[in-house]
């Protein structure tokens, strides 16, 4: 295949990547959409297996059958309660992957650069190496600042994305850990991989690689530190932030290799995810950095005493409430994808609808570990995806609604943010649950959530407490209601 | 335990304690209900359906007394009523202790428990068993459709072939429960309705029903919530205030409705008698405070009345019995809630725990002793509200000039960063090759795409959207493939394995998205 048929192919694909993201703005034409992904990804998949510079075809085909048959078996297995630490382990391996290719890079460099200078003929070599071949001093000089981008940011993603992962499925403890030292360590790492920089630079290329593998251990320690030290609520940032990391590390490497394709999709997938954290950001109220530097900021005052008192209810309060209610509003959070409720409350959505009631979802964004995960959770069990709303189309609805259900969530239906300016969560977008005529409240027992701070909807007079495992506790709701 | 409902004896009270309703609920609880022959004859409920429900019925009112171990009324006992209680016996009604103080002595001395409804204290448990704010509801409801029978207009305003109809404009003076029972009647009703009540906290609730809050500018707003959410008397300062605002109403509402009162005092005169003589004629004022003096000056309790310039002012204090069926259904309703309470086991046998906030509140004898007045309740009523603070209302200048800041503001950042960001890329392009800057404009241009397209993804799809991210970030896989040639076999092997796990990423990553998509379905 010509170099002008590669270049067509990716023009291609890179169209078709842009489309298969555009097209995720409903879910009618996602379903199309990922097609277009595939199909772009087969275009360039095959137009660089058939353009020029490629060889030992044995080994690419080995390779990626193995690839493909691990990757559908994994995407077949995975349960959707399971997504966030699938997608964190997807991080890891694109970012394992431009570490080993940006190490190539430098090894491809450093013999061509012996061959130069041993006089040999450098018409002989094929593909990359004589693609460097052709290079002037200062284009190689851009190009060792792009390996070690590469490699840097391809290192953290891949042990951050480790640890989230390890967090996500419960390997790792998923309250905030640092070393003593803290921000001072990660700022080291950082002046340390400057200073390799420096280095790297002014070594003769053909003995640089040291440089480069310190640095991608320095940066492998930095990228573990920093998520070490998030904890688990906060994962939906991470998760994004890693996305778009590893979008960076694959465009760096584009720039490697002088392949546009690469950088297209590279600076797609980075701004995507740096929209997504962004969006996780807002919706906690907080910035970004406050978030990667890991822990609540401090509070400002005490806390506002709350008055009243808790109130437990039995399955024969709550089903006496939704039977006479019109109007219900489900507010799922991680516990119910904890307690693997969503099918109960599906089959709960489901009778009550049978009944002529009307009930929605509300989600707030940060719901959950990973953006969208209590839509895919509801997706799954089957809740139509038409009364599943976000946080802005419902919140005006609360005070016109008889009965609130919130299954696992705590911070992000706490009136603090609202009523208490002392709060740590103070000013954080919320669903104002509390408005509805009742609340109820399914919850594994009375402590606070991740954030550690009391909720006063808990005590509100409106407010009561459904004590129990949330599959357990709706399992026993379902029959009673009628 | 047998549980008793004797007729009411109280001149016209047409209320029953108990419906057969109930009565097969209470039954449940493993009671065993009598009734006296007639009891719920005026509230429309015949012997006959009291024993389908297996109710026994009892001749006489002395037969009742006799066989049951609880009595349930409606009103507190007469003399004569109390004269047949004996010792162990429970009666269950309202008793207003505070007021009858010969009469609960007398039960005393008659060794009988009496359990007061009225004196159910007010926290969020004991709701359901809040007979004066189901009754008060009923006020609520009755004084507005007295009211539209008294006055000559409709409520709603209408234009009509046969000419235009104005509104007719209500005015609900303070906003308890009978307040906002009368609020909702007369807003449904299609009535302009207008509301006042001296505590701040309540505006909301007025604002939610629909009506709207006479505010009255006054800077030493009293905090309801000390006083377990009842009003309590105000400064004559601030009285002299609400009175002149009343006067300035007066001229324009057609209906008054007053239900102000504070507990343990007489009720407070609100609407004077030259607020009375300002009205309009066939203005109608009812006053649901009759029966502690009534809030208008000119009230007459149990009577109508017409003013000298025509307005009906109703004085009637009977408003629930007037809706016997109705106030039987939820009076008897709160009376087998507190049963339910008073028989935590569900087995027929009565548990009186004098630990329990409600029971322990509602008990005004016991054992042959007083027990009132109760001690506080260890709950508060309702939390102390904040006063409302009041939104600044901006003028349009203010707006347009803060818009035009706020746009200012961001023209200003804007330009900024393009500035900045301009000077960045001149410096870049000024050092580096033109094979770098024909990257880089890709690059950029790259950025903005995904800037625009990703914002308009739906929020419902961000996990889909991040595993397909994931699996187009496996594009890695050509930087493998393109070094894969190599000679050197370290790269080989690196390449290799890249080329594997970003083909897990491709495959793994456009499967699991295309399952997730499935899964939405529309209803």
């Amino acid at each position: 295949m010509s170099i002008g048929l590669t270049s067509a192919a990716y023009i291609a694909a890179a169209i078709l990547f842009i489309l298969s993201l555009g097209g995720l703005s409903g879910q009618e034409s996602a379903k199309r959409a990922v097609w277009y992904g595939i199909v772009g990804m087969a275009l360039a998949v095959g137009a660089t297996v058939f353009g020029p510079g490629v060889g030992h075809y044995v080994v690419i085909g080995v390779m990626v059958i193995a690839g493909a048959v691990a990757g559908a078996y994994v995407a077949k297995k995975v349960e959707m309660t399971e997504m966030p630490q699938l997608v964190a382990a997807l991080h890891s391996f694109v970012g394992l992957a431009a570490v080993f290719i940006g190490l190539n890079a430098q090894f491809e460099l450093a013999s061509v650069v012996n061959m130069q200078q041993a006089g040999a003929d450098t018409a002989v070599l094929a593909g990359f190496a004589e693609v460097l071949a052709h290079k002037t001093p200062v284009e190689i000089l851009i190009l060792k600042v792009e390996v070690f981008l590469g490699i840097f940011i391809g290192a953290v993603t891949f042990t951050g994305s480790v640890v989230a992962f390890g967090k996500l499925a419960g390997k790792i403890d998923g309250k905030p850990a640092k070393l003593p030292g803290g921000h001072v360590i990660n700022a080291a790492t950082i002046v340390a991989s400057i200073a390799l920089l420096v280095v790297y630079f002014n070594a003769p290329a053909g003995t640089a690689a040291w440089t480069l593998l310190l640095v991608a251990l320095i940066a492998g320690f930095l990228g573990w530190h920093l998520i070490m030290g998030i904890g688990g609520a906060d994962m939906p940032v991470v998760v994004s932030m890693l996305n778009s990391y590893s979008g960076w590390a694959a465009a760096a490497i584009g720039f490697t290799l002088g392949n546009d394709l690469l950088i297209v999709t590279g600076a797609l997938v980075g701004s995507s995810g740096a929209i997504l954290s962004y969006i996780m950001c807002k919706a906690m109220n907080r910035s970004f950095i406050s978030v990667i530097l890991g822990g609540f900021g401090g509070t400002s005052g005490p806390a506002q005493e709350i008055a009243g008192e808790m109130i437990a209810i039995d399955a024969d309060g709550v089903a006496a409430a939704l039977n006479d209610a019109d109007s219900v509003i489900i507010v799922p959070g991680y516990g119910m994808a904890v307690a693997q409720a969503q099918g109960s409350v599906s089959e709960l959505t489901r009778k009550l609808r049978a009944r002529g009631k009307s009930v929605r979802f509300a989600i707030h964004p940060v719901a959950g570990r990973l953006p969208g995960h209590m839509n895919v959770l509801l997706a799954e069990a089957k809740v139509p995806y038409d009364i599943v709303l976000e946080m802005d189309e419902i919140n005006e609805d609360f005070p016109s609604t008889d009965v609130a259900i919130v299954i696992g969530s705590n911070d992000i239906v706490n009136p603090a943010a609202q009523e208490d300016p002392n709060s740590p969560i103070a000013g954080m977008p919320v669903l104002e649950v509390w408005k509805a005529k009742q609340v109820f409240v399914s919850k594994r027992g009375q402590g606070t959530g991740y954030s550690g701070i009391e909720n006063p909807l808990f005590y509100k007079e409106n407010t009561r407490m459904f004590y129990g495992d949330a599959k357990k506790s709706l399992d026993a709701l379902l029959p009673l209601v009628e | 335990m047998k549980i008793g409902a004797p007729r009411e004896t109280f001149e016209g009270e047409a209320r029953v304690a108990m419906t057969p309703d109930s009565a097969l609920q209470l039954q449940k609880l493993g009671h065993h209900c009598v009734i006296e022959t007639g009891a719920g004859m005026k509230a429309g409920f015949s012997d006959e359906a009291y024993a389908a429900a297996g109710v026994e019925v009892l001749p006489s009112a002395r037969a009742l007394f006799e066989a049951a171990d609880i009595v349930v009324k409606v009103r507190g006992p007469e003399r004569p009523e109390a004269e047949m209680l004996r010792r162990g016996q429970t009666l269950i009604s309202f008793f207003w202790p505070a007021q009858n103080a010969e009469l609960l002595e007398l039960c005393k001395d008659k060794g009988a428990t009496v359990v007061a409804m009225d004196m159910v204290p007010r926290i969020s448990r004991a709701q359901k068993m809040d007979a004066l704010s189901s009754m008060a509801n009923i006020s609520g409801y009755r004084a507005v459709i007295e009211a539209g029978n008294n006055f000559g207009r409709f409520f709603t305003g209408q234009v009509t072939a046969a000419g235009k109809v104005p509104p007719a404009k209500v005015l609900v003076v303070g906003a308890g429960v009978a307040g906002l029972a009368a609020i909702g009647t007369a807003v449904s009703l299609g009535a302009i309705t207008y509301a006042f009540d001296v505590r701040p906290e309540v505006a909301e609730q007025i604002e939610s029903m629909g009506a709207e809050f006479v505010f009255l500018e006054f800077e030493e707003a009293q905090d309801g919530a000390a006083t377990g959410g009842y009003a309590a008397p105000s400064s004559p300062e601030f009285r002299e205030k609400q009175l002149a605002k009343f006067r300035e109403l007066a001229p324009e509402v057609d209906i008054v409705i007053t239900t102000a009162l504070i507990p343990g005092r007489p009720a407070p005169k609100l609407w004077t008698e030259d607020m009375v003589s300002a009205m309009k004629r066939g203005s109608v004022i009812v006053d649901l405070a009759a029966e502690r003096g009534g809030n208008c000056d000119l009230t007459v309790p149990d009577q109508k009345i017409v003013s000298p310039n025509g307005v009906t002012i109703v004085g009637y204090t009977d408003f629930p019995s007037r809706m016997a069926a109705q106030a039987s259904t939820l009076y008897s309703t709160n009376i087998r809630h507190m049963l339910t309470d008073l028989t935590p086991k569900k087995d027929g046998v009565i548990d009186h725990n004098m630990e329990d906030d409600v029971i322990r509140g509602a008990t005004v004898t016991h054992a042959g002793a007083i027990t009132f007045p109760p001690p506080p309740p260890k709950v508060a009523a309702i939390a102390a509200a904040k006063p409302r603070e009041k939104v600044k209302e901006l003028t349009p200048e203010e707006k347009r000039a803060a818009e035009h800041k706020a746009f200012r503001k961001q023209t200003i950042s804007q330009v900024t960063m393009l500035t900045v960001g301009t000077a960045l890329l001149l410096f870049v392009g000024n050092y580096a090759p033109p094979s770098f800057m024909a990257h880089f404009i890709v690059f950029a241009l790259a950025c903005f795409v995904g800037f625009q397209v990703i914002w308009n993804v739906s929020h419902s799809l961000h996990t889909p959207l991040m595993a397909v991210t994931n699996a187009i970030s496996g594009i890695v896989i050509l930087g493998a493939l393109l070094q894969i040639g190599s000679s050197n076999w370290l790269v080989v092997i690196l390449a290799a394995i890249s080329v594997l796990i970003a083909t897990i990423n491709i495959v793994g990553g456009f499967l699991v998205t295309r399952r997730m998509l499935a899964m939405f379905q529309k209803s």
